[in-house]
């Protein structure tokens, strides 16, 4: 799975939009992660997760800035994200099926906060997007 | 068995009642389609598939996507009862239509997604988790009767 000329331009174009607000989007998709699915707030024993929680935001932040380190450097995401690829290896190690479930709140929430522009085409590129992220983050897990 | 409490019950019957079945039920089925092409691999027979706006102007999937999301009424109607509810369906799906239950969970998820760009900020995470809890339960209750 690889993405095409045509998803870049997409993928971009949203994240665009997403810098706006990069901050609130990532901690609204760990919000939706964490009320979703509830097995998730496992990760966090050491967070204050309620709604506000200065931690919260700015795990919400990191996280965001990741996927925008992602972005740019699209024709390379597998070295842009080498060292969280390890930190989730051998640190973290948190359940790869995770990830899908964080990828799927993130796309909720880029479309409540974007629908005008999160079209059928925007939603696949960003779901290929995320799954390759996804898959560079698991890469070292065994 | 799913279970589902006041509050999750109340959001999800809120957020129904202003659902547009066909509009909606078209949009979910015509994106499951453009995010993950291989599923349509069940709808050879629905003409032109070729691109993003081909799909979601097909009237074929829009009548379909109408049906698939009716039929998600019924559960909503019987938040109780999925299992029961969808035990013919289940059947067809299995015998019948050879649907790998997967496809269930990947139609709900892009569900939610169509909801949360129609209902912007009123999508709030607990809205969307009954939301998610509706899905999984539906996509369960599917897949139940399945040998």
């Amino acid at each position: 799975m690889s993405l095409t000329k045509s998803d870049k331009t997409i993928i971009a174009s949203i994240w665009s939009k997403i810098a706006t607000q990069a901050d609130c989007i990532g901690t609204e998709a760990l919000e939706r992660l964490f009320t979703s699915y509830p097995q998730t707030k496992t990760y966090f024993p050491h967070f204050d997760l309620h709604h506000g929680s200065a931690q919260l935001h700015a795990h919400g932040a990191k996280v965001v800035s990741a996927i925008g380190d992602a972005v740019k450097n699209i024709d390379n995401i597998k070295s842009a994200l080498a060292k969280l690829s390890e930190l989730h290896a051998y640190i973290l190690r948190v359940d790869p099926v995770n990830f899908k479930l964080l990828s799927h709140c993130l796309l909720v929430t880029v479309a409540a906060h974007f629908p005008a522009d999160f079209t059928a085409e925007a939603q696949a590129a960003w779901d290929k997007f995320l799954t390759i992220v996804s898959s560079v983050l698991t890469e070292k897990y065994r | 068995m799913v279970h589902f409490t006041a509050e999750e019950k109340a959001a999800i019957t809120n957020v129904w009642g202003k659902v547009n079945v066909e509009e909606t039920g078209g949009e979910a089925l015509g994106r499951l389609l453009v995010v993950y092409p291989w599923t349509q691999r069940f709808f050879d027979s629905f003409g032109n598939l070729s691109s993003a706006s081909a799909i979601l102007g097909n009237p074929k999937i829009k009548a379909h996507g109408k049906k698939v999301l009716t039929s998600l009424g019924e559960a909503v109607k019987n938040l109780d009862n999925l299992k029961a509810t969808f035990s013919k369906l289940s059947e067809l799906h299995c015998d019948k239509l050879h649907v790998d239950p997967e496809n269930f969970r990947l139609l709900g998820n892009v569900l939610v997604v169509v909801l949360a760009i129609h209902f912007g900020k009123e999508f709030t995470p607990e809205v969307h988790a009954a939301w998610q809890k509706l899905v999984t339960g539906v996509a369960s209750a599917l897949a139940h009767k399945y040998h």
